[in-house]
């Protein structure tokens, strides 16, 4: 990843009307509380050197799910070009987490942004081979079926993503 | 005959009363979206090259494909099902759902479902089913069946929609805004998730080599519906199966941009099922949800993700068998954009469920639903695609749309089986069958009405415009009696030029030599613009010949009279191979005839001879600018401040120009404007697909409301403030008529407006 890269994603972002943070492993606590409305659920990070701080609670209930405003996960992976963030599909319930609650909070490594769907799907073909399931998710939930685009039809209503560099 | 006209023309009036106003809102959007949206993009011919390659090796591959995807699927874990028609398939999804004790079943949207009628099939069988995209569910609700394959509900405005919520669900609070229906919606179809039994959803794309489905959405409910229950149905059709998952990509660069115009749309699910995800046990809301977790008091839950069931039913239903019709393949490229409904006029207007069969809707449906459903099923609505094809280039995947309307409409002109019926066969000029509606003859056959109309003239003109004889051309042959017939011209376009003793550019002082291509329109009706291109070439240096060269068959192959136009390709051939020999360009002036020598005889000459002919000829506006840009003067043409100076002021410079939808097609607009523009006009172009009138179409009974109605945004265009004033040019014969029964003006085509006076 570039710092181009890296800008080229924000700026995608900011075309979705998605908010981006960058921070820090060391701030990532205080970031993420800047950033979300409780209460919060969360799905434990991939990453090695830092993980959710403990006032997120991971595994969660399913009514736990669906009274949480924010739900926190890992993007293992984003796309510039598209500001679009990928999320896997975890047995400890990523997908959900990023699915029901009102806002959605996407961690992503500053490594792990790639240019474009080429490079994208490289690695999602890499993923797939292991049998594993991701979503390739950009902006909020959204639908034009009622007449005007309305965002937040079964998924979030907005998305927040943090960039830890 | 008659009666199934005026049944046609109230259908069409129905639809556009009814649905036209929310359809033309929708799908103009989306058209102007994908417009804006591929522009972004560096690469986009490159992507729907690639995207063509790789729909054209699976489909040749299909049975090699499909067992590469049976192991793969298995080696997952779950089931792969290939159902030989619709039946079979819901029998294979009901024993599924019989076998889960299954009452509730969420559904995300699935055109292929939709063919199968799976929804009915599981009902009887007392399975609640609830469908979950927004759009799909209000269908539902309204038990109607979606317009649009993208967005069903297109036809349905805000006030429909929330006067039906209000209607079945008794709502306390009157629901209004678009957010307010959305949140009732997501409520109460959440609570339908949360009870469901079995979750089905379709697949865009299926990858052979790792199980993988990929799932194009934004709103969620996918997600919801793949991931909540643990049992997952995914139904696609056979032709779905791409070789592996980085072939996906060029897909999802283009399907949202060419659809609704979203560059990418919220969602892209690449699921391997069964998913790592937990399902979420809302009957146990307060156990966590992980895999092999621990409820909160320590004792030990049994894992969630080892209990999942996946099934992929492949649909056959006639798809196997369109890939053995070369003809028919090429519908099975389609990625069910929707970018031909969005970009076709007549869609735009009267929408799916007039352009449509029991399934499919838009341009490709024909052949969708002849493959699918029959003949008998595409013939209900293939007259509506004009053949303007502008659908062409907007395909992501490069498929001739209107060429499989035009097989189509050929073989349900020759009816099931092909029966000939040889009392008329020979009687008539065409080389098709005996049965053939009266209408298609006449308007197939044009270059024979046109040879007795100017050899008749000017009676034959006063003759046409009498009343019985209106009437009878309305009865016999269906044209309809508001339009104005085209006047025949006694004198020809040859014969005028023979008569000034040919050209007056000498061969041996001539910059070059060219053909002016006598079209049957140029010819016999709009002669001026004839005479009006061979003064402009002849102001340019070029030695001009007009030979006798026969028409070009559009007209016939518009009827689906596909082997008299072949016929018509070859002897034009074979009449212009030695000019092209001697060197001489081809110079079209009509742009449906030069869509012809340089698209539709692809399919019928020698490569070779296709090569030649589509190299040497040129749409006449094209040519003045490549004379003009080989140093040609031009101070000969007729600049603005020439024009009846005398009754004109500075503003006269102004034009509105409306291209043709062939035209454009072969990206020829732009030599128009420049040529106008370099001379000294102001040009605004129109921003619409198609004028509608699209040949005989507007001509005919049934269909003169729907191509007046298409061509209403040029009026619209073209009266505003800022064009009012300006002079109307177009390219095409059919559009300058159509422009003037839409306009209180003198239209003219733009060589006319630039030709020496
Ligand atoms: S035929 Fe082409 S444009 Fe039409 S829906 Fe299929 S892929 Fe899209």
């Amino acid at each position: 990843m570039t710092t181009a890269t890296l800008s080229t994603f924000e700026r995608s972002l900011g075309r979705l009307d998605v908010e981006s943070t960058r921070t820090s492993a060391d701030e990532l606590g205080e970031t993420l509380a800047s950033v979300t409305l409780d209460p919060v659920v969360g799905a434990p990070l991939p990453f090695e050197n830092y993980s959710l701080p403990d006032w997120i609670r991971t595994d969660p209930t399913p009514a736990e799910l669906e009274q949480a405003k924010t739900g926190v996960t890992a993007a293992e992976m984003a796309v510039a070009d598209y500001g679009s963030v990928v999320i896997r599909a975890t047995p400890d319930a990523t997908e959900q987490v990023s699915l029901f609650p009102d806002v959605h909070v996407a961690v992503v490594r500053a490594a792990d942004v790639v240019p474009g769907m080429p490079e994208a799907f490289e690695r999602l073909a890499e993923w797939t081979a292991e049998g594993d399931s991701a979503i390739v998710a950009t902006g909020p939930s959204a639908t034009a079926d009622m007449g005007a685009l309305v965002k937040g039809a079964h998924g979030p209503k907005e998305v927040h993503v943090v960039v830890v560099e | 005959m008659s009666s199934t006209r005026d049944e046609k023309a109230a259908r069409i009036r129905h639809f556009l009363a009814t649905e036209g106003d929310a359809v033309a809102e929708g799908t103009r959007g989306f058209n102007a979206g994908r417009y804006e949206s591929v522009a972004r993009l560096d690469d986009y011919e490159e992507l729907k090259d690639r995207a063509r390659a790789i729909k054209e090796d699976a489909i040749e591959r299909l049975p090699e494909l499909v067992d590469q995807l049976r192991e793969s699927v298995e080696a997952n874990g779950g089931t792969l099902y290939v159902a030989d028609d619709a039946d079979d398939a819901n029998r294979y999804i009901r024993e599924v759902a019989e076998r889960k004790d299954a009452e509730t079943l969420v559904k995300s949207k699935s055109m292929t479902t939709e063919e199968l009628e799976v929804n009915d099939a599981l009902q009887s069988d007392g399975v609640d089913v609830v469908e979950t995209d927004l759009g799909e569910w209000v269908i539902q609700l309204a038990d109607e069946a979606p317009s649009h394959i993208v967005a069903p509900a297109i036809h349905k405005s805000r006030e429909g929609i929330a006067d039906l919520f209000e209607a079945t669900f008794d709502t306390e609070e009157p629901l209004e805004t678009a957010e307010e229906l959305t949140a009732f919606a997501r409520e109460k179809l959440g609570e339908r998730i949360a009870e469901a039994d079995v979750g089905m959803t379709g697949a865009n794309f299926i990858a052979a080599d790792s199980g993988t489905l990929l799932l194009v959405t934004s709103e969620g409910n996918a997600r919801k519906s793949a991931v909540v229950p643990d049992t997952h149905v995914a139904v696609a059709g056979v032709e779905k199966i791409v070789p592996s998952v980085t072939d996906f990509q060029p897909f999802v660069e283009l399907i949202g941009r060419s659809g609704t115009g979203q560059d990418i749309t919220s969602y892209i699910s690449l699921l391997t099922p069964p998913v790592d995800s937990p399902t979420v046990e809302f009957d146990d809301p307060d156990v966590p949800m992980t895999a092999g977790g621990t409820e909160r008091d320590g004792s030990s839950v049994p894992s969630r993700t080892s209990d999942r069931e996946f099934h992929l039913v492949l649909v056959d239903n006639g798809r196997m068998a369109m890939r053995e019709d070369e003809q028919l393949k090429e519908t099975l490229y389609c990625i069910r954009c929707s970018a031909c409904a969005n970009s076709c006029g007549n869609f735009q207007s009267v929408g799916g469920h007039a352009f449509g069969g029991e399934t499919y809707s838009g341009g490709i449906a024909t052949g969708w639903e002849t493959g699918i459903e029959g003949l008998d099923v595409a013939a209900e609505f293939n007259d509506l695609c004009t053949g303007c094809s502008r659908c062409v280039n907007a395909c992501p995947v490069k498929i001739d749309i209107p060429w499989i309307n035009t097989v189509v409409r050929d073989r349900i002109n020759r009816g099931e089986g092909g029966r000939l019926d040889f009392l008329v066969e020979g009687l008539t000029p065409d080389a098709e069958p005996g049965g053939l509606d009266l209408g298609k003859r006449f308007f197939g056959n044009f270059s024979t009405v046109a040879k007795l109309g100017s050899a008749t003239a000017p009676v034959s003109n006063w003759l046409a415009g009498t009343r019985p004889a209106r009437r009878l051309l309305a009865e016999t042959v269906g044209v309809d009696p508001r339009r104005e017939l085209p006047a025949f011209r006694r004198e020809t376009f040859r014969a005028w030029f023979e008569r000034r003793g040919g050209s007056e550019v000498p061969q041996a002082r001539a910059r070059r030599e060219a053909v002016v291509y006598p079209d049957l329109y140029t010819n016999h009706v709009q002669v001026e613009r004839g005479k009006a291109a061979v003064k402009t070439l002849e102001a340019l240096g070029v030695h001009v010949v007009v030979p006798d060269v026969p028409s070009s068959g559009r007209a016939p192959l518009s009827q689906g009279m596909v082997s008299t136009a072949e016929g018509h390709a070859h002897e034009v051939y074979a009449a212009l191979a030695e000019h092209i020999d001697a060197d001489r360009d081809v110079v079209v002036v009509e742009p449906s005839d030069l869509a012809m020598f340089r698209r539709e005889y692809e399919k019928f000459l020698a490569p070779k001879s296709f090569e030649r002919l589509d190299m040497h000829s040129y749409e006449v506006m094209e040519y003045v600018y490549g004379l003009l840009h080989a140093g040609a003067e031009s101070t000969l043409l007729s600049a603005p401040d020439e024009r009846d100076a005398d009754e004109r002021d500075a503003d006269d410079a102004g034009v509105a120009y409306h291209s043709h939808c062939q035209q454009r097609t072969l990206g020829l607009e732009s030599y128009t404007v420049a040529v106008l523009e370099d001379l000294g006009y102001d040009v605004v172009t129109s921003e619409t697909e198609c004028c509608g009138m699209a040949g005989s179409f507007g001509y005919k009974r049934e269909y003169y409301e729907l191509s007046m109605d298409v061509g209403e945004p040029i009026r619209e265009q073209f009266e505003a403030a800022d064009a009012a004033d300006r002079a109307v040019v177009a390219s095409g014969t059919s559009c300058l008529e159509q422009l003037d029964a839409l306009l209180s003006r003198p239209t003219q085509h733009p060589v006319e407006l630039v030709a020496p006076r």
